[in-house]
């Protein structure tokens, strides 16, 4: 219920300053360029999207992901609205939920509206429209765990540009890390098993295999853990703030 | 209604409050006084629930704060110091969010606005953006959110900074008015309005009290007319310390 008064005032935040609107704009634009431009959509005929369209969301989304989020908590803490909602008669929880689940519903919304390009698809294909499914619940996973650290990230501070800085430069760190080049490259300095750990720990091979339409349980567990664990650390962060 | 026992509060090796104990009955109000970073708003801030004191008990009308805190706040109206605001919302939105917040739907909702639009004398700028009103209106509208919900206890850290004089008198009156049937916690620099709105004061200093009682008990004791005289004498000059 009072998640529900939260949300809806960071969704007509969100839409009341162009924050949004310009996340959403540049997202399609971006995608837009790299699915038909540099990839080659038209010539190459991937019709389950893996290559051409789905590859290319994780590293937009280390950008632009913490461009919405970076308000999350650091406005709070700068006009010091964060004391209003300390001693409103509501939960520290719903509050980092309602915040979270509106800064998600952006990325629902820009997500959705790259549907020409599956109509597209289905068009001029055959696709199996359950591996489509799945490559964009991958593409949203990773966007809500991108989210979520850029909520934590923010709880500390109430310059949003250390938020932006930081959170997109963590962002970039767990894409790397299980990025395929730099898996094999570290296979090669550090060996096998060091090679599965960091992949493991990065978020490409998690993305990867829904992208290709597999439900592994290790994946789930990923996103997860780091959604529910950086949403703890953010009511961790604001509880020991006020102390 | 409100019941503050031990209270202390330490920043690091810092002690902003230390040990304080008061009480505000209702139809009482208490003004809050004390120089600069004597403590004030870090009081304020913990009653209302806000900082979780290092040390004490907190109990709003009988719910204790640490141990119920949604109950507790419930029953209180806070305008903090810097009135803050989401710049983004028209002061008519602000409040309808705080009235979600506090529970209001349909017509109730409607009519707590806006009773708390006249009261605070908001007509003009119900449906302006915040990020474009002056700071006495900014300041009356933060205090319009305190009042929305006919609230038991009302905590007011500096109400009257930056209104204009009528705005003070009207302010004052309000106060007054309230405090009939509420208990009523204000903090001021502005010693006159201790004569014109409260019913006790309490002066602290360094985070301790260091004289409590009505203006005219407060008088007799320190054998003084004037209460600025009578301030200076009980607290500590930024110079001597
Ligand atoms: N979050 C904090 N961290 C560290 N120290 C703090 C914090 N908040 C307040 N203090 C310190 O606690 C002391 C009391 O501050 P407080 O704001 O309560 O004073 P005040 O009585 O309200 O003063 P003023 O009249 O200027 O509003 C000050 O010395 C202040 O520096
Ligand atoms: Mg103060």
């Amino acid at each position: 219920m009072n998640t529900l008064t939260i949300y809806k005032r960071e969704m007509s935040s969100y839409f009341s300053q162009l924050t949004a609107y310009i996340a959403i704009f540049i997202f399609l634009i971006f995608i837009m360029i790299m699915t038909f431009a540099v990839a080659q959509y038209m010539r190459v005929g991937d019709a389950s999207l893996q290559y051409t369209f789905f590859y290319w969301h994780p590293l937009v989304y280390v950008l632009l992901v913490p461009i919405v989020g970076m308000r999350m908590w650091s406005d709070e803490h700068r006009s010091n609205t964060i004391e209003l909602l300390g001693t409103f008669p509501i939960s520290i929880w719903s509050t980092i939920l309602g915040k979270y689940l509106a800064a998600a519903t952006v990325w629902l919304i820009a997500l959705a509206l790259t549907f020409p390009i599956w109509i597209t698809t289905n068009y001029l294909g055959d696709p199996d429209n359950f591996v489509i499914f799945s490559g964009y619940l991958g593409s949203f996973l990773v966007c809500c765990s991108f989210l979520a650290i850029t909520s934590l990230i923010s709880a500390f501070t109430k310059d949003q540009v250390v938020t932006l800085v930081l959170s997109c430069f963590i962002c970039f760190l767990i894409y790397l890390v299980g990025f395929d080049q730099v898996a094999r490259w570290i296979q090669t300095v550090a060996g096998n098993s060091v090679a599965e750990v960091f992949t493991a720990t990065g978020v490409w091979d998690h993305f990867r295999s829904l992208n290709v339409g597999n439900f592994r349980l290790q994946d789930f567990v990923w996103f997860a853990t780091v959604i529910s664990t950086s949403l703890i650390g953010t009511n961790f962060v604001l509880n020991s703030k006020r102390n | 209604m409100i019941e503050v026992t031990n209270l202390t509060k330490s920043f690091g090796a810092k002690t902003a409050v230390n040990d304080l104990s008061f009480k505000v009955k209702k139809g009482e109000v208490l003004g809050f006084l004390g120089p600069n970073g004597a403590g004030k708003s870090t009081t304020m801030r913990m009653v209302t629930g806000y900082f979780p004191p290092t040390s004490g008990q907190i109990s709003i009308c009988g719910i204790d704060m640490l141990k119920s805190p949604e109950q507790a706040k419930a029953k209180i109206g806070y305008l903090p110091e810097s009135a803050p605001l989401y710049d983004d919302m028209t002061v008519a939105g602000f409040l309808r969010f705080a009235a979600d917040i506090r529970g209001f739907k349909g017509a109730a909702r409607k009519e707590a606005v806006e009773k708390a639009i006249e009261t605070c004398f908001l007509q003009k700028v119900a449906h302006q953006s915040i990020d474009t009103l002056s700071k006495g209106y900014r300041h009356r509208t933060c205090l319009a959110q305190s009042l929305l919900h006919d609230p038991e206890v009302l905590i007011l850290d500096e109400p009257t900074d930056g209104l204009d004089p009528n705005q003070k008198h009207e302010v004052r009156e309000l106060i007054k008015t309230l405090g009939k049937d509420k208990a009523i916690l204000f903090s001021t620099h502005i010693l006159e309005e201790v004569d014109a709105a409260c019913s006790r004061a309490v002066i602290v200093d360094q985070g301790v009290i260091v004289a409590n009682g009505t203006p005219t008990e407060l008088r007799e004791t320190y054998k003084s007319d004037s209460l600025h005289d009578i301030f200076r004498k009980v607290t500590t000059l930024d110079t001597a310390a």
